[in-house]
């Protein structure tokens, strides 16, 4: 007996792309968000700081009802999106793809946001004085300074996306090759009572998240020396 | 505030005078709270018209006083980086600049594994690398233990005769600021106390006590002789000459010393018997009262050479001085610099 049936790879295929995809994605967006967060002098910041940290403590099924209501066919971005000729999001891979990137968004921006506050203002003044504009200045000096934490963003977007369960369950429902990941599959294979299945698919996430953990304290230290 | 666009210009002034905040609102780091901003016929800053050129495009030089090395690059890497934006100007000499500061072997040295003279020689050169058309100085030795502060003053000395660009030195440091500067602006509490040439402004009578200690004579003149069993060499300059402790000068070399106020006795008749070296014939100038209410500052000429000497009111009247009076002044200077 194969210790992975073809629907357990299907799932865990479908993890891995789903979590890759949104972990890209969270990078370019967050990026400039973190950034403004950490240099902006607005009286925003607080409020929206507060909006990006919101799925911390927000159960996901709650999140997830809001998305699906609001994605919905009723709701108001579904009927935006069906003016548009497009099909609506719930129960997609698509519409997994936008509800993990909100689920996830705060473990990808904080240590970014982190990191670029970290490097304070002045290797920025001095690569200003040296003549770098703007952008130069971010790619040149603010990335690589950060890039400790880039790493940690990337990790943990990955490993929280991966690990999700109660938005999926809302938004994905639980369709094979479209939204049906590693946690639905396992939540299956309980259900069914086919514990080693189970085992197997919890073994892999947990050597995954450990590996994920390790690596992040590996990193560490490295930004330290450099201080 | 109008500095001369040549030489070195010191601000100088107690901690928290405002000369940092100068120093920014002349590289544009600090947008808010400054109106106008001028480099020669180039308006950097008007606030009133919105004209606000961004530091980027300013070609300053910026020297701060923690070295500010980027910690994810090379010496190499952070010499180039000012340099490849400056487009590599064929007029900079970079691997001879390398050569003059020392940084050869250091090349391929991470910044974290310098020591912090030797960051502040890589700041430099990073600075004057990046073609600027002012350079902009903000204490950059005061963070610096004293042979890495003698060495890097050395250098500075050295780029001031090599280098035509303008430079703006802050400090508080007295005896750096005699030693390197052209031009002296005194601030005090956020305003100009006064500003001109170093030898003159540091001689006025009016200046704000807060000075206190930096008040005396700055003499500029030629090393002429040198005493090996005394370890003195002698400098000549347009009052007279001066027998100074020896450190590494060489005979034909220009030197700085500086005399400060409080070092100067003054009596009416050159002294015999007396341990003091240094006697100068003077003229008494002028005098104003001193911080102290028992002090007053005296100014002395001495043939073309301003002096400034600190002495008691009693004096002033026991001996009889007034402008005009003969007086010889017995000083004692230090050297600055080797």
């Amino acid at each position: 007996m194969a210790l992975l049936s073809g629907q357990d790879l299907q799932a865990l295929w479908l993890t891995l792309r789903l979590a890759a995809t949104v972990t890209t994605l969270l990078l370019l967006l967050g990026m400039p968000l973190a950034w403004w967060l950490a240099h902006t002098p607005s009286r925003w910041r607080r409020v929206v700081a507060a909006v990006v940290a919101l799925p911390l403590v927000l159960p996901p099924t709650v999140l997830g009802f809001y998305l699906l209501l609001l994605l919905g066919p009723q709701g108001a971005v579904g009927q935006a999106m069906q003016a548009m000729g497009l099909a609506t999001l719930p129960f997609t891979f698509r519409g997994l793809v936008v509800a993990s990137m909100l689920y996830s968004l705060p473990f990808v921006v904080q240590p970014l946001h982190d990191a670029f506050e970290s490097i304070g203002p002045r290797p920025l003044e001095v690569a200003s004085c040296l003549g770098a504009g703007p952008f130069d200045r971010f790619c040149s000096v603010a990335l690589p300074l950060a890039l400790p934490g880039v790493a940690t963003a990337t990790v943990l977007g990955f490993a929280h996306t991966v690990g999700e369960f109660g938005v999926v369950l809302m938004i994905g429902g639980n369709i094979p090759g479209q939204t049906r990941v590693l946690s639905m599959r396992i939540y299956d294979h309980v259900q069914a009572g086919e514990y080693p299945q189970a085992q197997v698919l919890s073994l892999c996430l947990l050597v995954a998240s450990f590996a994920a953990l390790l690596a992040m304290s590996l990193l560490r230290p490295r930004r330290h020396a450099r201080g | 505030m109008a500095l001369p666009a040549h030489g070195i210009t010191a601000l100088f002034g107690p901690s928290g005078a405002g000369k940092t905040s100068c120093l920014r609102a002349i590289a544009g780091l600090d947008r808010d709270g400054v109106g106008r901003v001028a480099f020669g016929d180039t308006v950097w800053q008007d606030t009133p018209r919105r004209v606000f050129v961004p530091p980027h495009r300013r070609r300053i030089g910026y020297v701060f006083q923690e070295p500010s090395l980027f910690a994810h690059l090379s010496v190499a890497g952070n010499l180039d980086y000012g340099f490849r934006r400056a487009g590599r100007p064929a007029q900079l000499d970079r691997d001879g600049l390398v050569e003059r500061f020392g940084l050869g072997a250091l090349l391929h040295r991470r910044a974290a594994t310098l020591s912090g003279g030797e960051r502040q020689r890589v700041a430099m050169a990073r600075a004057l690398l990046s073609d600027p058309v002012l350079l902009l100085f903000d204490e950059p030795l005061s963070a610096l233990d004293d042979a890495a502060r003698a060495g890097l003053l050395g250098q500075l000395e050295s780029l001031r005769a090599a280098l035509d660009v303008p430079m703006v030195y802050v400090s508080h440091n007295i005896d750096e600021v005699a030693r390197l500067a052209d031009h002296i602006v005194l601030i005090e509490g956020g305003r100009v106390a006064a500003q001109g040439s170093l030898q003159d402004t540091l001689t006025r009578l009016d200046l704000p006590p807060a000075l206190g200690e930096a008040v005396g004579a700055v003499i500029e003149g030629e090393v002429v002789g040198c005493d090996a069993r005394d370890q003195l060499i002698e400098l000549a300059f347009a009052g007279g000459r001066l027998w100074l402790p020896r450190r590494r000068e060489v005979v034909g070399q220009a030197l700085r010393c500086r005399i400060g106020a409080r070092d100067v006795v003054l009596a009416l008749a050159p002294q015999e018997g007396s341990s003091a070296l240094n006697q100068l014939r003077c003229r008494v100038v002028a005098m104003a009262g001193a911080d102290h209410p028992s002090q007053c500052l005296v100014q002395l000429d001495a043939g073309g050479s301003r002096l400034l000497a600190r002495i008691t009111r009693r004096s002033w009247h026991a001996l009889g001085l007034a402008p005009g009076v003969e007086v010889w002044a017995q000083v004692k200077a230090v050297a600055l610099g080797a």
